[in-house]
């Protein structure tokens, strides 16, 4: 009999090329995802070695973070991103590498369009020069972010140096109580282990309460495993999976989709497999999660008070979460509920698919957001613009008093001009509430779309569950 | 790249747990396409203030900063983004290594690939290593990599762990690159017991 494996060792396994002793692996990368931030460099790299890009048909590449969200039959004002996203125009155009560029009806969050386009499969290796590629664990890939050189090795190569992670399960149980969703799962999650609890490991998310998710919904919880510490997280792939990759358009078609399934029935982890770290959340005891802090880990469920630093165990922890106070402006003690804000970001790889402007527009269907804030609403990607806007969502966020933009990151990384001024307070989908993320002297409350899109009509931070 | 193998060093110390990688080098600037200046702009939104003048309290504006080679960081440094252009910022400073009681995943490989050493002690070394430098900010730290071992002035010598393939590509100068093409055969053995699974074309 063969030893039980996890999901990731099964994967893990199938792309090992080859393992000399005292050498990481060298393993194999199905896709390779390319944007224009990470990837000039390795561009260049291939250009100074005179190398090629060895595998075009398993690299695509797209422009998100730098590219402006406004009326796209404008020039790009800033003239060092228009320099940056014309030189991956070059740069695919010399090395054969397909391109969704703005307009093709394709464009989008390199997280978004790898599903949406069924890409993003069950049993690949998949890598992006990006954090966030973690996302794409939600379709029971293995899949990470990595850095420029990296980068420019799978282009070389389409091969990868790995030492081998650890395991580590994370087990939802339970019904999602009224108004909790994937958001608040995985905010709780890192609250819980710490944002770099998962260092070193790849998360798999299971239980009950991940199999009752949608595709969507899974990708919210995938995305933010790098908040956590881990590089990877993965959900098994089921009847949910196989229902949302049948007829995309990049999906196995035919007999080739038949044998497709079948291998990916195989996958999940199988009985009395053993991972290196366990944990567990009681989803049915959660609250809408939201953060305080200057990391992800520093959430809170909703209705609690800023926490007072002399409260915590250990000093390096207490000076940490005093300067992100400091930053953030927030007393301990007093209550989140009801503090003021002037943005709300609905948007990022973390909550900008359709299902996220849903929650958000039920929400704001029939209402106005407070005439005191500014609210982005950003899709993920065209194809989810279209989709909204055939569902009169865009209607529904416009009646409301909400801005409706072209799709990109955006306000997640405010490197396209959508940016907060100094001191303003956002809620926001999104993943990140670092210092200046959302541009330099913001303060950002990462929440659900539900929280964003409540906190938006009361123009302060809002328990969702007072408006269902 | 150039092959390292013992060096010594001043010491600046952020003992700040969880410094990530957006504070390392704002997203604002990775608008460029190769990787020249970062140098100038690395821990910018603490460095200057929002004039674009040196703050005087922030240690990497400190005299004592100047021709550091060694950043004494809190615990869990460099999470957050993937972005290389943090490694490379640190480097285009004069860093040569970080030492910390833990690392973020994907700086760490980044920095291994540069040659920017994270080099990672136990509590008790990173306490000492901290008093040190407060007391005196002109202290030298010596790293030697052929024997994995970290001396500090008046204290122990400290060995630390890296694994044998970065290793001997850091002290040989190799790049990584150069050992994956070597597998060429490998390469195509497998894409032939492995079809396409993914077209983008
Ligand atoms: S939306 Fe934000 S987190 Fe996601 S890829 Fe873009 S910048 Fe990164």
């Amino acid at each position: 009999m063969t030893k039980a494996r996890t999901l990731f060792e099964k994967i893990w396994g199938d792309h090992i090329v080859t393992h000399e002793p005292n050498c990481p692996a060298v393993l194999y990368i199905d896709l390779h995802l390319v944007h224009e931030v990470t990837s000039p460099q390795a561009f260049q790299g291939l250009r100074d070695r005179g190398a090629k890009v060895f595998r075009p048909g398993r690299t695509l590449a797209t422009v998100d973070h730098s590219i402006p969200t406004t009326d796209r039959s404008l020039p790009i004002i800033d003239p060092i991103a228009a320099r940056q996203v014309d030189q991956l125009r070059i740069n695919c155009r010399d090395f054969g590498v397909p391109l969704y560029d703005l307009g093709s009806g394709h464009q989008g969050i390199v997280h978004v369009i790898g599903p949406e386009l069924g890409l993003t499969q069950p049993g690949i290796t998949l890598v992006c020069g990006d954090s966030h590629t973690s996302t794409h664990g939600a379709f029971g890939t293995l899949a990470f972010g990595i850095g420029t050189t990296e980068v420019e090795h799978v282009l070389a190569t389409q091969c990868l140096l790995q030492h081998k992670p650890k395991t580590y399960e994370a087990r939802f149980e339970g019904a999602l109580p009224k108004g909790i969703v994937a958001k608040d799962l995985i905010l709780a999650l890192i609250a819980k282990i710490g944002i770099g609890g998962g260092t070193g490991h790849v998360l798999e998310y299971r239980g009950s309460a991940i199999g009752s998710l949608a595709m969507e919904a899974r990708m919210t919880i995938c995305n933010m495993s790098i908040e956590g510490g881990a590089r990877a997280g993965m959900i098994a792939p089921d009847d949910t999976t196989i229902e949302y990759l049948a007829g995309r358009p990049r999906a196995p078609q035919g007999a080739d989709w038949e044998r497709a399934v079948a291998r990916w029935r195989r996958l999940p982890t199988d009985e009395g497999a053993a991972y290196d770290r366990r944990v567990s959340v009681d989803v049915s005891q959660l609250e809408p999660m939201i953060t305080y802090g200057t990391n992800p880990g520093m959430g809170v469920p909703i209705t609690q008070a800023v926490p007072e630093p002399s409260s915590l165990p250990d000093a390096n922890q207490s000076a940490a979460l005093r300067k992100a106070l400091a930053y953030m402006q927030l007393e301990p003690g007093r209550p989140l509920l009801g503090h003021p804000i002037d943005v709300v970001f609905i948007g990022s790889c973390t909550n900008s698919r359709l299902s996220d402007l849903r929650l958000a527009a039920s929400l704001m269907k029939g209402r106005k957001v407070s005439p005191k804030v500014r609210v982005l609403v950003v899709p993920g990607s065209e194809e989810v613009k279209r989709q909204a806007e055939a569902e009169n969502l865009r209607e529904v966020f416009e009646a409301a008093g909400a801005e409706w933009r072209e799709a990109g990151c955006s306000m997640c990384i405010a490197m396209n001009g959508d940016q907060l001024e100094p001191g303003q307070y956002c809620v926001s989908t999104s993943n990140r509430n670092f210092e200046g993320r959302q541009g330099k002297g913001g303060r950002t409350f990462l929440a659900s779309p539900l929280t964003a899109a409540a906190s938006a009509i009361h123009g302060a931070i809002t328990d969702v569950r007072t408006m269902l | 790249m150039e092959p390292i193998t013992a060096f010594s060093g001043r010491m600046v110390a952020l003992p700040m747990r969880d410094i990530d990688t957006d504070q390392i080098i704002p997203a604002r600037f990775l608008k460029t396409i190769d990787k020249e200046g970062l140098g100038e702009d690395l821990f910018h939104d603490w460095r200057y203030d929002s004039q674009g003048r040196p703050k005087p309290d922030f240690i990497l504006n400190q005299p004592s900063a100047e021709g550091a080679a060694i950043l004494l960081a809190g615990d869990n440094f460099g999470c957050g983004s993937s972005r290389e252009h943090a490694p490379w910022a640190l480097m285009a400073f004069g860093f040569r290594a970080v030492v910390s009681t833990s690392f973020g995943d994907i700086f760490r490989n980044n920095s291994l690939k540069n040659g920017l050493l994270p080099i990672i002690v136990d509590e008790t070394t990173h306490s000492k290593m901290l008093a040190l430098v407060e007391k005196d900010g002109s202290a030298e730290a010596k790293v030697d990599l052929p024997e994995q071992l970290l001396r500090i002035p008046g204290g122990p010598e400290v060995s630390f762990s890296i694994d044998a393939f970065s290793k001997k590509c850091l002290t040989a100068g190799l790049d990584q690159l150069g050992y994956i093409r070597r597998q060429e055969a490998a390469i195509a053995a497998y894409e032939q017991t492995h079809p396409a699974n993914i077209h983008t074309l």
